[in-house]
């Protein structure tokens, strides 16, 4: 068959151009470990979610030194916890986000950064973020959920470490209280 | 190219039934496509807060009908008028049945309505049907049952129209057996092949699942299962629109700029690489999804990277093409030659824009594609904005510019006004300058896709360069060029087709390759073989996927219910139906 000689060469730098791609997502994933959703968040039922000993009762967990665990439960036109009450971090820790759909598929995104999963009944999304400086991020919907898909938002609000400590501590306090 | 073109009269007087099936096709395609244009522009104004005339609630409605009218029935239709154009002139015979041709647009246009109606349904809330789910319809929301047996009968209805072209072949490869594939017709059964083969995993999806579901017969569904069934179809439809454009671009294209086709093989290569990589690369729509391993998305990824190939080897063969046609035309100098280029005919200017611009869209493309980037831009309105450059632009002003030649010849009438034509293309590529660009931006400042308000309580939306509010004018101010042109279309296409009958409508002749099929290997043709190919990546980059979340994700049905009776003989009876229509399709292939 003949191919004209530009053509190869288009050829030839069409092809170094995807192996390049192909290159620099696979150093991203494995050199700078971007951390990908995928299975490790494991299932969970979404009829019974309520008796769920994590997304029964949704919101953070200390699991170490400035090391937390958030559970979020997504519902039409809900985020649970960040819609009634804000989602409380401290600043400077390691959170890892554990994110499930209770109706339909959602979609949970801080806005403004690469925080963004989808939220699927049945499924768990689990990825860790890094909070730096105190302040405020909004949080909202991105996938089509219904007629009020456009109201379901939320906030995260990062605490200095020792205002979010003594809301933590209370916390803790009124969750035994009632137990 | 062809055995034989433009030699022995026009197309509508040689094939008077196969041009009636054509307008047929085109006439349901416009009507979509006027609708869905309109409900595309009370969205821009909508969601811009520029002028509110429905309640966000009903945005949602008019938002399905946005992209089921436009993405599924005007492009789906359009590009089965020309397939059956493309088959009857390259092969030089009429289609075996007319009255099977009727068939399958009876199908189509029952299918297309039934779904339509359910739509159309959810602005009268008394009603109690409606099909408020979008174009990609996730379970667990649900529709009307009649919106997904309507698209059942859509898809069927494709699936024979897929069959007359096959029996076209059939026959002509019994009167023709040394000869080459004719070009265009080796493009629409490629095409078709790779149809075949995607649509299963939408049809498997609706008949087993979500009928069953919307009709009550089972309790639930496995949401991530249906969404999976329905990425395994949706980015290979992507292909099945572009496809028709390649068509148009690679045979069409090169004549109108005054020259020929530069290679016959490579156009055959980059559709062989199309049929074997569009459908193993579904995941690439599910990145940020949980219950599927990275390993898997990884594999589409890599998948979707090589899909760029055929792209940029098209990029080069067009160009060269229409180079090529430019120094026939007197062009000359390193880029002097574009102003020798027909730019005052509609039909060039149109796909030579519509090329233009789906370049930017393969590169916006790029960075979706682009695993962990992906994470910054997935489901804002910067997805909406490559679109609307791929199938809104390279697809839909192909098709439109397209109809500026292959109108007339299926009218019999002469274009009505070139100049309307011309500053209709125009205002299609300045107004999808203006929007796509700014949702592009907004997507980078976090705006969502598929939202009724633009803005929240909590946040404001922030962007490093030019203000939000710039965005949104921009968006609206697109939004109703786009719109304009299309009236600016259908007032031209109506007055065409009203117009005087002309022996010589339009120049329909259509030249040799430069390079033609005889230097190629003849492998090239083997359909079969490549069909085999194409099947084995599938089950390489699906099944594992598909297992691990049938198994992980609590079955076949979401909550691990057993499976009911009905819905099990039903299941055998389609499978049953499917696999004898898939030998069949194979002995003709073969």
């Amino acid at each position: 068959m003949e191919i004209h000689a530009y053509e190869k060469l288009w050829l030839a730098l069409a092809l170094v151009l995807i192996v390049g791609f192909i290159g620099t997502i696979t150093y991203g994933a494995a050199g700078a470990g971007i951390d990908m959703i995928d299975d490790k968040g494991g299932t969970v039922d979404p009829a019974t979610l309520d008796q769920h000993p994590k997304f029964g009762d949704p919101g953070i967990e200390r699991n170490g030194e400035n090391s937390y665990d958030v559970y979020v439960v997504a519902r039409q036109f809900v985020f649970e916890p960040g819609t009634t009450e804000p989602l409380r971090v401290p600043a400077g820790s390691t959170v890892t986000f554990h994110v499930t759909a209770a109706d339909v598929i959602h979609g949970f995104e801080v806005v403004g950064t690469n925080a963004n999963t989808m939220a699927i009944p049945g499924q768990v999304a689990e990825f860790t973020v890094e909070f730096g400086e105190p302040g405020e991020y909004g949080m909202l919907c991105n996938e089509y959920c219904g007629s009020g898909h456009h109201v379901m938002e939320g906030k995260i609000v990062v605490m200095e470490q020792e205002e979010f400590d003594s809301w933590y501590d209370q916390q803790q306090a009124q969750g035994e209280a009632e137990n | 190219m062809a055995t034989a073109s433009g030699g022995g009269g026009e197309f509508v007087d040689k094939f008077p039934d196969e041009a009636a099936i054509i307008k047929a096709s085109f006439l349901i395609a416009f009507v979509s496509l006027g609708i869905g244009a309109f409900f595309g522009l009370v969205q821009a104004l909508h969601r811009t807060n520029v002028l509110r005339v429905i309640d966000s609630a009903d945005y949602y409605t008019m938002l399905t009908g946005h992209g089921v009218l436009l993405a599924i029935v005007f492009t789906i239709f359009f590009l089965c008028g020309v397939f059956h154009w493309a088959v009857a002139r390259s092969l030089d015979r009429p289609a075996e049945s007319a009255l099977f041709s009727w068939a399958w647009v009876g199908l189509m246009t029952t299918g297309a309505v039934l779904a339509t109606i359910a739509i159309l349904g959810g602005f009268v809330p008394n009603l109690g049907m409606s099909a408020d789910v979008l174009f990609t319809f996730y379970a667990p929301l649900q529709a009307h049952p009649i919106f997904y047996i309507g698209l059942a009968m859509f898809i069927v209805g494709t699936w024979l129209s897929g069959a007359d072209w096959f029996l076209s072949y059939r026959a002509w490869r019994k009167d023709h057996p040394d000869e080459r594939i004719p070009l265009q017709t080796f493009m629409v059964l490629t095409t078709m092949i790779m149809w075949y083969i995607s649509t299963l995993g939408v049809a498997v999806s609706v008949v087993f699942f979500l009928i069953p579901w919307s009709l009550g017969l089972i309790e639930s569904v496995n949401p991530l299962l249906t969404r999976t069934l329905f990425w395994y179809f949706g980015h290979p439809i992507v292909y099945f629109w572009l496809m028709p454009a390649y068509l148009l671009w690679y045979t069409v294209l090169p004549k109108l700029a005054g020259g020929r086709l530069f290679s016959d093989p490579l156009a055959r290569v980059v559709f062989l690489l199309f049929l074997l990589l569009s459908t193993p690369v579904g995941i690439h729509h599910q990145y940020l999804d949980p219950g599927i391993a990275e390993g898997f998305k990884f594999i589409a990824m890599t998948n979707t990277m090589f899909l760029l190939l055929p792209s940029l080897l098209t990029a080069f063969t067009v160009v060269a093409s229409v180079e090529h046609g430019a120094r026939q035309r007197g062009g000359e100098g390193y880029l002097r030659w574009l102003g020798a280029l027909p730019w005052r005919d509609p039909a060039f200017t149109g796909m030579a824009l519509a090329g233009a611009m789906f370049a930017a869209g393969g590169f916006s493309g790029m960075i979706n594609a682009g695993m962990n980037i992906n994470y910054l831009i997935h489901n804002t309105l910067w997805v909406p904005g490559h679109f609307h450059l791929t199938v809104g632009t390279a697809v839909a002003l192909t098709m439109m510019a397209g109809s500026y030649w292959l109108v007339p010849q299926v009218t019999g009438t002469k274009l009505y006004s070139r100049p309307i034509g011309l500053l209709q293309v125009i205002m299609w590529f300045v107004g999808m300058v203006f929007m796509s660009n700014a949702m592009h931006r907004a997507g980078l400042a976090g705006i969502p896709r598929r939202t009724a308000e633009p803005q929240y309580q909590n946040f404001e939306f922030l962007t490093p360069i030019g203000s939000i509010f710039e965005l949104r004018v921009q968006i609206a101010l697109g939004g109703t060029l786009l719109f304009l042109s299309v009236v600016l279309f259908l007032f031209n296409i109506l007055l065409t087709s009203l117009g005087e009958e002309s022996d010589r409508p339009v120049d329909s002749y259509l030249p040799e390759p430069l390079s033609g099929p005889e230097g190629s290997p003849r492998i090239l043709d083997n359909l079969a073989m490549w069909t085999g190919i194409a099947a084995v990546l599938v089950v390489l980059a699906y099944t594992l996927p598909l297992a691990g979340i049938i198994q992980n994700g609590g079955g076949l049905f979401g909550g691990g219910l057993p499976v009911p009776a009905t819905v099990s003989a039903g299941f055998d009876l389609v499978m049953t139906t499917v696999t004898s229509a898939f030998n069949t399709l194979w002995g003709v292939v073969a």
